[in-house]
């Protein structure tokens, strides 16, 4: 049987490592590439980058820090945040990522997704979604909206509907971040994640609200997810990915343990 | 020298950076003759078997790979590399390699809530002793992304198995050929270790 994945968040605004609550307050906390390779050894199972820099020019910082790590981090990674092309994605792609992360431009071209996967395969196309609860309404049935642009601007898409589409039109995982749990750290949104992972045939990764490891115990059996990302937890040093995962075990929880922790590589 | 075989089939640079962590020389190619005087192959790929082996037979590299594996050199294979060694694939009913007598098979997991692709960390398990799984120890696991799996004609060819709704083969091998479904580029340690071993290994 397949292991529960965890997977590390890494926001990255002009080469530096950021993190932000609710979508807003970013602050620099560190090197995107020494933090890959820290969690790395200690065990982690994937990473995302999200590319948070607001301006078009510093677009080749996030190629360089893709590259670099991927002559240092040997699990796989997905790079997300103004990927709007077939083109930009295969920068990423190329630099040494294995998957590229769409989300808003996704919205306004979901075109993009299948000529991506129609590139790359469905494997290495992530469809990362952003989504705030609302009133159910006949356009929302779901009472979860979607919402683009880093939280500031509402679609009026319904998620389940979209995540649907998203899995129609090729995507093969979905990350669902609930920006109402989104460093709140009080815990995952479990009823977004669940609904949607009952509604489509590809993992799902669960987002926004890790603060502690029952957290992840609960979305990952409750919540359904393949799959929970994680960011502050690891950022500023409170847990380690082994001892979230050792908590996890112990609960019953399949996850990988990596064994033979004092053979890395040379350097 | 290890030479990586480029026939347009993705994971060319994250197999050639893990080689470059571990300081083993290694140089991507796409020239036929390079990959007949190759000291030592590893032949990588995702994607679909059909696009693979069309690119294959229009760069002149399966003939290459053929000789190659034929003069004895060492082969490693990975993921799409492990499948099209064998004789054919359902995936596009495609004739493959025939290195290894065999036959790459889809999963059908159908009503077992399992999801196609098989993707993600899964346990491998060594069925029978080789040289490149020297190191493997119960339980350890190495990321897999495929939909088809290698089924060899010979049970003797199969080297270690994996558990995804049934047990599948995950490392086969023949002679000088050895092939691995799982990305050792993308595993870890483990997978490190792995690649570590092929550069080591002398076929009797």
């Amino acid at each position: 049987m397949l292991s529960k994945r965890i997977i590390a968040c890494l926001d990255v605004r002009g080469g530096k490592l950021a993190k932000s609550v609710r979508f807003v307050d970013t602050k620099d906390i560190g090197d995107p590439v020494e933090q890959a390779r820290k969690y790395y050894l200690q065990g982690l199972d994937e990473l995302v980058f999200y590319d948070i820099t607001a301006s078009n020019e510093k677009r080749d910082i996030m190629i360089d820090v893709v590259g670099r790590v991927a002559a240092q981090v040997f699990i796989p990674f997905s790079v997300g945040g103004g990927l709007r092309t077939v083109e930009d994605c295969s920068r990423v792609l190329l630099a040494g990522a294995e998957k590229v992360n769409v989300n808003s431009a996704a919205v306004g071209n979901p075109r993009l997704i299948a000529e991506a996967a129609c590139a790359f395969g469905a494997q290495a196309v992530v469809l990362s979604m952003d989504v705030r609860q609302t009133d159910a309404s006949p356009q929302v049935p779901s009472g979860y909206e979607i919402i683009i642009n880093g939280g500031r601007t509402p679609t009026g898409l319904d998620a389940v509907q979209w995540a649907c589409r998203g899995e129609e039109l090729g995507a093969g995982e979905l990350v669902v971040n609930s920006i109402d749990a989104d460093g709140t750290r009080q815990g995952y949104e479990i009823r977004l994640t669940r609904m949607i992972a009952e509604s489509v045939g590809i993992p799902v990764i669960a987002s926004g609200g890790g603060g502690k490891p029952e957290h992840l115990y609960d979305v990952l059996t409750e919540g359904k997810a393949d799959a929970a990302l994680v960011a502050s937890m690891l950022h500023y040093g409170e847990y380690t990915v082994g001892g979230i995962k050792d908590y996890l075990v112990g609960r019953g929880i399949k996850v990988r343990m990596p064994k033979d922790e004092s053979w890395t590589d040379r350097s | 020298m290890i030479t990586i075989v480029d026939y347009k089939a993705g994971n060319l640079t994250s197999v050639r950076r893990a080689l470059e962590a571990l300081g083993l020389p290694c140089r991507i190619t796409a020239d036929p003759e390079t990959v007949r005087k190759a000291e030592r192959i590893i032949f990588p790929g995702v994607g679909h078997a059909g696009a693979a082996m069309s690119v294959l037979r229009e760069r002149g590299l399966d003939s290459a790979l053929k000789e190659a594996f034929e003069r004895g050199t060492p082969i490693l294979g990975i993921c799409i590399g492990c499948q099209i060694v064998l004789s054919h694939s359902e995936e596009g009913d495609t004739t493959c390699l025939d290195l290894l007598p065999g036959e790459c098979i889809r999963f059908q997991v159908d009503g077992r809530g399992l999801k196609v692709p098989h993707m993600g960390w899964n346990a491998v398990t060594v069925t029978q002793p080789h040289p490149v799984l020297a190191h493997l120890k119960p339980g350890d696991e190495f990321y897999f992304v495929h939909s088809y799996f290698p089924q060899p004609v010979d049970s003797a060819s199969v080297y270690a198995a994996c558990d995804y709704g049934g047990i599948f083969p995950a490392a086969i091998g023949q002679g000088n050929l050895f092939a691995v479904q799982f990305h050792a580029e993308k595993s870890g340690p483990v997978g490190l270790r792995l690649l570590k071993n092929f550069a080591e290994w002398t076929p009797c």
